[in-house]
């Protein structure tokens, strides 16, 4: 039923470059998910995030010093390697340090059309931050026009937020039934519809989910769903590690990470003035941990999805190197584990050790199974 | 390919004010540690924050900065291990800036240093936080202050600025209005934690103070220019460093100009930071503070520092003036401007943080920090660059690869090494000496002396 989203996920390049060839129109690439989709969609862009494939490389090493996350460093190896030579632009809304990296270099190295840092606020909680972004947003939208050579119109910007808002609407209603005592579908499977949704035309995609929605309330999974389990981090796309973690007799029921939850969870809200609504659904979207001060509001956030989908156990999944989420893992334990749900930190690099990882993660297992028995 | 010169035979003398840029750094922390005793308010914040604000709570307020204070800590490398192993007890992950780590350490060990080394009992918690938030890590750090101090049942009140609103190419009033309008909110918020009735008038003076102070600093350095150069990088570290704890003070604009005086001195009378001086060099990122004798080191070749972006631009404001070459922008007070309310002062003052701030840019984009490097390569005469990736500071190493390849792309000879500005486990002295050595050799220079 999933099989689609993999389908489009490990073929994204494929994809993005049929795409293109359909349509004749211009597909941009994007580094952090505070990207505004919305306005590139109102101009018939493709948005597609840029990922990194796993692979050992070296090319990186002259572009980005060693001690920054391996995400970012595999990222910029697909644009130096040539995997991502059909787009057009690419993009930053301002995030971490890191990921900001592969898009200089990227910025240096790999001449696109039309390059753009977009200034999104650090400081989301501060009231001035709304306008602050709109005014921002009215300066990317002038410099999209002039790339498509075309205007916006508001009619333009309704329709990339209602093709937005779709896509969140549906993936918030295929995962309330991850809430189920035996969940319809594995958290693999819905890392893979969360994850392809952020490199296919969300059109395409919002069909996909409404097929899905109407075949899932008949299935049933043939497997004891075991532990139900949450990951939270920050992007991960490891399905080996997802899939061999979910036959160890536990599913992925929630997460909190910016390959789900974090990236659908709340919808652009409707306003006359679509540049500050569009402004409003990313400031007051769930935090990135880099963005989320002087209050810790995520850590709330995370807490009520772990009681909401009754979570037994949280894996916190951390990118080597990544310091936003380093800063928030010892509050996140010491919440979770105030709150009797117990916490398991694994760090990731490139490539996933599954030995150590396996003989890690079961033993987590079977803690939790044993308390599980015994209360 | 550098020109081999003969070795300098240069005069050199210690410089006369070096005993009272220690006598206020030690002034400084003790000032913090005694607040109380005296009626009045300690704070803590970044050394980028804007610190001209809080002094509109009256003269008794003293802040203590947290990368000098954490540099302060990792110069002292038995009580910063200490440090740093009781963060990772705590669960901290060891691999997040040194400086953070060393102060958290110093916070769990409820232990505070001196500017001279000496430990006392009781880390003073500060009364309210201000800060400002360009790096990942500026704001994260004191929400873990504030959870460590809350774990002691001290409740700590947090403000922090943002101040990502782009480069310096990009500024206009609607970015410099957001931070402005975040200011006024946190003058709102100092009145309200503290209790004190706000006074515009110490707000206006300190920010002429702040912008006299950054802009001297970088003048003092435009005389760095001068072969020989009258100061070496190591030695400006302890004179930068006022700038990063006290700039909107008055003491520290006297300090400056009082320094000034004596650099413009010795260029005159052509004395030498170190008599041998044949090479010169710049860094990058802040150094390794345990092994400062890297620097002294270098001296053995003839080498020597004399300066970086880092130390002309941690505090120091600069553009392009007429002459096309870099120096201050000309401070409030010395143009005639009189600000005649608050607005009106901070939308000055932040443009001048947005603006004029070399270490600010890179945030944006490693063109910019390597446009700057080597303009200051030409400008000062510099033959090579040394850049220490630093794992201890993400922000500052931010771009820093592509930085190298941007000098290499000039023909500037460029040695990386790499460290740990607060971390002694992650640097390694002999080899990094090893590299020099390699390095000069490739330069043609041999040691002086043994």
């Amino acid at each position: 039923m999933f099989e689609k989203f993999r389908e489009w996920y490990e073929k994204r390049h494929e994809y993005a470059r049929e795409w293109k060839e359909k349509t004749g129109g211009k597909v941009l690439g994007y580094f952090c998910t505070y990207v505004p989709e919305e306005i590139l969609y109102a101009a018939d862009v493709l948005p597609v995030r840029i990922l990194g494939s796993h692979e050992i490389q070296s090319v990186t090493e002259p572009h980005i010093f060693a001690m920054y996350c391996p995400f970012c460093r595999d990222c910029l190896a697909q644009g130096l390697q040539g995997r991502y030579d059909y787009l057009d632009g690419i993009m930053i809304a301002q995030s971490c340090l890191h990921i900001r990296q592969a898009y200089t270099s990227w910025d240096l190295h790999i001449p696109v059309d039309f390059s753009y840092y977009l200034n999104m606020p650090h400081k989301v909680q501060s009231p001035h931050s709304i306008p602050f972004l709109k005014g921002e947003l009215e300066e990317f939208k002038k410099a999209v026009e002039e790339w498509v050579g075309k205007k916006i119109t508001n009619e333009d910007l309704d329709k990339g937020i209602e093709i937005m808002n779709k896509n969140r609407r549906l993936m918030k209603q295929i995962y309330e039934f991850r809430k189920q005592d035996n969940p319809p579908l594995t958290g693999t499977e819905a890392l893979a519809m969360v994850i392809s949704s952020q490199m296919v035309d969300k059109r395409e995609h919002n069909q996909e989910l409404e097929r899905v929605l109407k075949e899932l309330p008949n299935r049933k999974l043939e497997r004891d769903p075991g532990v139900r389990l949450m990951h939270i981090g920050s992007v991960n796309d490891h399905f080996d590690f997802m899939e061999r973690v979910e036959q160890l007799g536990a599913t992925f029921v929630i997460d909190e990470q910016c390959t789900g939850t974090r990236y659908f969870w709340n919808e652009t809200p409707q306003k006359e003035d679509r540049l500050e609504a569009i402004a409003e659904r990313y400031v007051k979207r769930p935090p990135c941990p880099s963005k989320d001060w002087e209050e810790r509001t995520r850590l709330q956030h995370v807490l009520d999805l772990a009681k909401e989908y009754k979570v037994q156990g949280a894996l916190l999944l951390q990118q080597k190197f990544c310091d936003p989420h380093e800063l928030d893992i010892p509050a996140i334990r010491e919440l979770f584990e105030n709150n009797g749900i117990r916490t398991y930190h694994l760090e990731f690099d490139i490539t996933v050790p599954w030995g150590q990882f396996r003989t890690r993660v079961e033993a987590f297992l079977e803690m939790l199974q044993e308390e599980l028995l015994y209360g | 390919m550098v020109k081999v010169r003969e070795p300098g035979n240069y005069p050199s003398e210690r410089l006369k004010c070096w005993n009272e840029a220690k006598a206020l750094r030690r002034k400084y922390y003790e000032d913090y540690v005694k607040a109380h005793e005296r009626g009045g308010i300690r704070w803590a914040g970044g050394a980028w924050t804007l610190s001209a604000i809080p002094e509109g709570l009256g003269d008794d307020v003293y802040p203590l900065t947290s990368e000098p204070y954490g540099a302060t800590i990792a110069y002292f490398k038995e009580f910063a291990l200490k440090c740093q192993e009781a963060v990772e007890k705590a669960g901290y992950i060891r691999d997040l800036c040194s400086y953070m780590r060393n102060y958290w350490g110093s916070i769990i060990l409820d232990k505070f240093i001196l500017a001279d080394g000496t430990i006392i009992d009781e880390f003073p918690a500060p009364d309210f936080i201000w800060q400002d938030h360009i790096c990942c890590s500026h704001a994260k750090w004191y929400q873990v202050v504030r959870e460590l101090e809350a774990k002691k049942g001290k409740e700590i009140p947090f403000y922090c600025i943002d101040v990502g609103v782009g480069s310096y190419k990009q500024i206009n009033e609607r970015r410099i209005n957001y931070v402005v309008r975040q200011i006024e909110d946190g003058i709102k918020w100092l009145e309200k934690v503290t209790g004190r009735d706000y006074d515009d008038d110490r707000l206006i003076q300190a920010i002429y103070n702040e912008c006299k102070s950054t802009a001297l600093w970088s003048e003092i350095c435009t005389y760095n220019r001068a072969i020989p150069a009258p100061l070496d990088e190591k030695s400006m570290y302890s004179l930068y460093v006022l700038g990063t704890l006290m700039k909107s003070k008055k003491e520290c604009v006297e300090f400056y100009e009082k320094l000034l005086a004596e650099v413009k001195d010795r260029v005159e009378r052509g004395i030498a930071a170190v008599p041998t001086e044949r090479l010169r060099l710049i860094t990058d990122t802040q150094p390794p503070w345990g092994f400062l004798q890297i620097f002294r080191y270098m001296e053995k070749f003839g080498a020597v520092s004399i300066g970086s972006l880092y130390t002309f631009g941690l505090i120091g404001v600069w553009e392009v003036k007429e002459d096309g070459r870099w120096g201050p922008p000309v401070p409030p007070q010395d143009r005639g401007i009189e600000f005649k309310d608050r607005e009106e002062a901070l939308k000055f003052y932040v443009e001048w943080n947005l603006k004029y701030k070399p270490e600010w840019q890179h945030f944006y984009h490693p063109k910019l920090k390597s446009e700057m490097m080597i303009r200051i390569v030409k400008e000062w005469n510099v033959d090579a660059v040394l850049l220490h990736y630093n794992r201890g500071c993400e922000g500052l190493s931010l771009g820093i690869a592509e930085n190298r390849l941007a000098l290499i792309k000039e023909g500037i000879p460029v040695l990386p090494f790499e460290g740990n500005m607060g971390d002694e486990r992650e640097f390694d002295l002999p080899r990094t000496q090893a590299a020099i050595d390699m390095f000069m050799e490739s330069l043609g220079l041999k040691k002086l002396t043994e």
